[in-house]
């Protein structure tokens, strides 16, 4: 279960990032984030991003050129 | 081998403002250089010396003052190799300019055959994707080796990773940061994403598990996958140094080849230390390394350099 979703496909990097971020911190401490992001260049940078911010990656699932990530604020 | 790229000694200061009569400065104690003449009458361009290309914004001010004081244009350049050059200085007024750049802690560059101010990317500091200290480099390397005189000019950069900002493979001598990845079972969930990060295709996904297979014969070392992982299950095993002897750009260019695969920061200072001694007992006057190692024979080199390079084993092994 997650609290919020963001659907990122089609946005680019570092758009992408800083919308997860400014989601993230519309959030509360320990609430769980769902990302949406395509594969390539997004999947390459966004979750590296995330956690040099100090927020935890607690799953990741593959959908076909797509990938679902759950994140917790930190 | 004929080297054609020796620097034009007459577009040079170094002897001829003591011919003038005018203010002496003593290039002799300076270890000459760093002052390039123009296509104006009596005006120079002053190289100053900025290891890695980094300046406290304070110093950056005072030399604003005293460039704005002598540049006959009001201009400055930045060089090639990262270091600021003030344009259209009088050399009449040298001494004053130096004397000036010394009271602020400014060095003026150097010109000639002996080994330059380093080069640097921004390195670990503060570059995301940095793996080595690139800046605390340059300026051991700066502080240790400029000035030293070599059969030709000897070039040296440091670039933090396998991107390779500061052109490793065109210098002298090149260090460009590496990390070798390592892996642990128990932290991964197989979500994939290293094999995603990974630009190189080193890492494929075991299609049932998901974890990874990891192939160093294509791994560049350059860490995307530790970044990326979100569990910690790859973690960096050891920093180190690739590196590269013998490029050099100019009309002939020439690229430099891998000489140690993982050199930690601490051999550093031993390796070109050791390269700049084999340089000096091995080179011809105006032979670049390169040229050097073609003539002489690399295995040559590798010989002498075996109590450095040694015990380096190779990234991913």
């Amino acid at each position: 279960m997650s609290d919020s979703t963001i659907d990122l496909r089609g946005v680019m990097c570092p758009i992408n990032f800083v919308k997860t971020k400014l989601k993230l911190e519309a959030m509360n401490p320990g609430e769980i984030l769902e990302v949406i992001l395509d594969s390539g260049d997004p999947i390459q940078n966004v979750p590296k991003s995330i956690k040099e911010e100090g927020h935890k990656i607690v799953e990741v699932k593959k959908e076909g050129d797509f990938f679902r990530l759950k994140v917790q604020r930190s | 081998m004929t080297d054609h790229f020796i620097e034009d000694k007459t577009t040079k200061v170094t002897v001829a403002v003591d011919n003038t009569g005018a203010q002496k400065v003593d290039f002799n104690d300076r270890k000459s250089g760093g002052f390039i003449k123009q296509r104006q009458k009596d005006l120079f361009t002053v190289r100053l010396r900025c290891p890695g290309g980094r300046l406290s914004t304070e110093k950056l001010l005072e030399i604003s003052k005293i460039a704005h004081k002598y540049s006959k244009k009001g201009v400055v350049h930045f060089s090639f190799r990262q270091s600021l050059e003030i344009l259209y200085v009088d050399y009449k007024e040298f001494s004053n300019v130096v004397a000036e750049l010394e009271k602020i802690g400014q060095k003026v560059a150097s010109c000639g055959p002996r080994v330059r101010v380093p080069t640097a990317c921004g390195g670990c500091e503060y570059n995301p994707n940095g793996l080595t200290d690139t800046q605390k480099m340059a300026d051991m390397v700066d502080k240790t080796f400029f000035g030293t005189p070599t059969p030709h000019k000897f070039k040296t950069s440091f670039s933090g990773c396998p991107i390779d900002c500061a052109r490793t493979k065109e210098m002298d001598m090149g260090f460009q940061g590496v990390v070798d990845p390592t892996w642990e079972e128990e932290s991964c969930t197989g979500c994939t994403i290293c094999s995603e990060a990974c630009k190189e295709d080193a890492i494929a996904s075991d299609p049932d598990t998901g974890k990874p297979i990891f192939d160093p014969v294509k791994c560049l070392f350059c860490g995307d996958c530790i970044r990326a992982c979100p569990t910690e299950a790859w973690k960096p095993k050891r920093y180190g140094h690739i590196v590269r002897i013998g490029g050099k750009h100019g009309r002939h260019p020439m690229e430099a080849v891998e000489v140690c695969s993982f050199l930690p920061d601490e051999k550093v200072p031993e390796a070109i230390k050791m390269t700049i001694d084999w340089y000096n007992a091995n080179g011809k006057r105006g032979e670049r390394i390169g040229n050097a190692l073609k003539r002489v024979g690399l295995d040559n080199y590798l010989k002498y350099m075996e109590p450095v390079f040694q015990n380096t084993a190779k990234a991913g092994a």
